[in-house]
């Protein structure tokens, strides 16, 4: 597609390149043609003792501007620049991306699509598969996972067997192909009373110290405020939606009673990209077992 | 008026130049810490003091404030001694001090508080731009005005430097803040997408040559003769360097853009006038250096000489370095490295911070009645301190730069990245160590400058000068 709405606009383009360039070069010819007077200067003087010298240019300089302008032209005959011309060589920088891509992926293609062949629990266990997965993980999940994959605030830990949306081989490299939005509703209009009830609950699934008669009061309103909708009714969370489990250890936004309470507050909102289209299928599949194995002690 | 328009107006040429050294080290302060916020992360305190919030901070601090409050001084006292004319414009010269001033501590308050549209070097908000668009305009009046009013018929090498300077930058002001304002603090810029990245490296990269570079050669086109005592060594040459000069950095700022959504002919444009302006680049520096032939041995003992050449030394090099780093292939190994980083001090610590503090000194006795200052060997201290700085700074990048380059293309035989990034900031620390250090070293040059300048001023007279009649009116 061309860059320009008229070629009106390509034209002029070539015009002012090119006529500048050579500009350049015109200014340079002229000016070199004055009258000097090598060790006198030009007869004028400021300021009591500021004056020129009427030397000529020196030489090997302007030859290096000559160089600067040859070579400019040469290379806009060559290579994109005057408008819609595209040069001689037709370089254009997506194909040069392209060039370098095509002849990577010719040597790494097979090395992956080896282990697209071969069922994910069996990739986990190959030594030099998860050496790959490795790289591929420490280049693409590190920056919310972390380089030791056990998370940070809002970004869940891969290393301790407890699954969001499931710890299925099939369901992690559904999460990395597809991605996951996971969302919290907020419950701000339950008021503050209530969310302090339902939050000692919750710490109270846990076994985490809290407040006896709000927790029962908090249990009650887990079943009639529609809780139990994602959590289930043993608040052990659902992997369909994503929900979490309450009453293991795992805690995505933090146990305390005022992390809980803007959690059931606030709602929150959680997002894990879909990496299918930008990695393709073998390279999902090699960090899906990647991430399989990250769990293998805590199985 | 008549009364007046026998002296010269050296009042705002004190103030500048007085501001120019508390200013610098104010900036170079800030660069210090951000250095050390770099090694020592533990000191981004608060959002106020992150380096996010002081990194702009430093660029205005150092460029405009330091920079700016130079270029002020250097060529209010410039224009008036080659016009052999008074400063034009009568309370238009002290508006350009206290605006100036008043811009300055603006950016000090805002820029910590976040406030900011977000432009690299053009971060201060619309009714700071509408304000300094105020005070550049008188600038450029004064500035004109004066040639306008001068007692000789042709108009020296500096001014046109100066001159072309001050126009420059009220176009690259202008066109890279049209911004929609939303509140008193915040607006929108009129560009968006790629244009916007174009607008913005337009003005980027004309920021460099105008502000930062023909500015500073106007300055060295009357201090570096005045100091050597000798003519300018080519007229001719002065000509065609500073058409091709301003003419040519127009056409660069696609380079900061190279394998960007700039379609790539704006890409080739770019790149080949950036090559085309190592000519007119060198073009000033060789006017410098060669002006000193036949003087070579007044370098020896004279500290502010010293510092004058040394700056155009450091010009020469990053002006070889710069269209070096806009050639594609090379830039593709550089870009969002700290090379750049390196490359950009180079200029600012090596060209345009040496020139100015050597033309300061040359100022500050002649502005106090003093015949020199205070002490010639803390200039000399001075000077080394600054160098070595300068060079520690500048290696320390070249390397971290080339090593992130290198470290982020690396791959393994799976076509993975051999190295995370983390890995190459981890890799950094020694060398981002070293530039801090360098850091420290020139910012303890401007400490040693600031004393030497207040001893100097201590019981000095502060009376202005009489204009000097043309040398044709000798004859």
């Amino acid at each position: 597609m061309s860059d320009f709405v008229s070629d009106f606009w390509n034209l002029y383009v070539i015009v002012i390149v090119v006529g500048s360039i050579l500009a350049c070069a015109i200014l340079l010819i002229v000016q070199g043609k004055a009258t000097f007077t090598p060790g006198k200067t030009m007869g004028h003087v400021w300021d009591e003792t500021l004056e020129e010298y009427n030397n000529p240019m020196p030489k090997w300089w302007s030859w290096m501007f000559v160089i600067t302008v040859v070579f400019a032209l040469v290379y806009l005959a060559l290579y994109p620049g005057l408008g819609n011309f595209k040069g001689m060589l037709g370089w254009t920088s997506v194909g040069q991306h392209k060039v370098e891509v095509d002849k990577m992926d010719a040597v790494v293609k097979p090395m992956f699509d080896k282990y697209l062949a071969m069922d994910l629990k069996a990739v986990a266990a190959d030594k030099q598969a998860m050496e790959m997965g490795k790289r591929l993980y420490l280049t693409y999940c590190m920056q919310c996972h972390g380089a030791d994959a056990r998370g940070a605030k809002g970004f869940p830990n891969l290393t301790d067997g407890d699954w969001l949306y499931g710890g299925e081989p099939e369901q992690i490299k559904e999460t990395i192909a597809n991605g996951r939005m996971g969302v919290m509703p907020p419950h701000e209009q339950l008021g503050g009373d209530t969310i302090k009830d339902l939050a000692n609950y919750v710490r109270s699934l846990s076994g985490l110290p809290h407040d006896s008669a709000r927790a029962a009061k908090g249990q009650e309103t887990f079943g009639s405020a529609g809780c139990v909708g994602c959590h289930g009714m043993d608040a052990k969370g659902m992997h369909a939606v994503g929900a979490p489990n309450l009453t293991d250890k795992v805690w995505l936004y933090g146990s305390s009673e005022a992390a809980i309470t803007e959690t059931i507050t606030k709602g929150r909102q959680n997002q894990m990209p879909a990496w299918k289209e930008f990695l393709g299928d073998a390279k999902v599949h090699l960090l899906s077992a990647y991430v399989l194995s990250l769990n293998q002690g805590a199985k | 008026m008549s009364g007046t328009q026998t002296t010269y107006n050296d009042k705002v040429v004190r103030q500048f130049a007085v501001m120019t050294v508390i200013w610098g080290i104010v900036g170079m302060l800030v660069g210090v810490i951000i250095a050390a916020q770099l090694v020592w992360p533990e000191l981004n305190i608060g959002p106020w003091l992150h380096f996010g919030r002081l990194r702009p901070l430093h660029t205005n601090a150092v460029i405009f404030a330091f920079g700016g409050c130079a270029l002020f001084a250097t060529s209010y006292w410039c224009v008036q001694r080659t016009s052999h004319a008074r400063l034009w414009g009568g309370p238009l010269v002290p508006f350009t001090f206290w605006g100036w001033q008043i811009i300055i501590v603006l950016a000090a308050i805002t820029l910590p508080l976040g406030i900011t549209s977000g432009k690299e070097y053009a971060e201060l908000e619309w009714p700071i731009d509408l304000l300094i668009t105020a005070v550049w305009v008188s600038y450029a009046l004064v500035f004109f005005g004066t040639i306008a009013v001068r007692k000789v018929s042709h108009i020296y090498v500096a001014n046109w430097f100066f001159g072309a300077f001050i126009i420059a930058v009220a176009l690259l002001h202008i066109v890279n803040s049209m911004e929609m304002p939303v509140s008193l603090t915040k607006s929108y810029s009129m560009y968006s997408g790629v244009q916007d990245a174009m607008i913005q490296w337009w003005y980027g990269h004309n920021a460099v040559g105008f502000f930062l570079t023909a500015g500073f050669l106007g300055m060295m086109y009357y201090f570096v003769p005045k100091q050597a005592g000798r003519p300018v060594y080519s007229y001719r040459l002065s000509v065609v360097h500073f058409w091709a000069l301003i003419f040519t950095y127009m056409w660069a700022g696609p380079h900061h853009l190279h394998y960007t959504a700039l379609p790539d002919w704006t890409q080739s444009v770019g790149m080949v006038f950036s090559l085309i302006l190592l000519a007119p680049s060198w073009g000033g520096m060789i006017n410098g250096i060669m002006t000193l032939s036949g003087a070579w041995h007044k370098l020896r003992d004279d500290p502010i000489l010293k510092f004058l050449i040394t700056s155009l030394s450091f010009y020469g090099m990053s002006t070889f370095e710069g269209p070096m780093m806009s050639i594609k292939t090379v830039n593709a190994l550089s870009h969002y490295t700290d090379w750049t980083v390196g490359h950009v001090h180079s200029g600012a610590l090596g060209w345009v911070a040496m020139v100015s503090i050597g033309s300061i000194y040359y100022l500050l006795p002649r502005l106090f009645g003093k015949s020199e200052m205070y002490s010639t060997s803390l200039v000399t201290a001075h000077f080394w301190i600054a160098t070595i700085g300068t060079v520690l700074y500048i290696a320390s990048m070249w390397i971290a730069g080339v090593m992130q380059g290198l470290m982020w293309r690396a791959v393994n035989t799976d076509g993975t990245l051999a190295y995370s990034f983390v890995e190459s900031v981890k890799g950094s620390y020694p060398f981002w160590a070293i530039r801090w250090l360098g850091g420290v070293l020139f910012l303890t040059g401007m400490l040693i400058m600031a004393y030497n300048m207040f001893k100097t001023m201590a019981g000095g007279k502060t009376q202005d000068m009489p204009v000097v009649a043309p040398a044709g009116h000798h004859a």
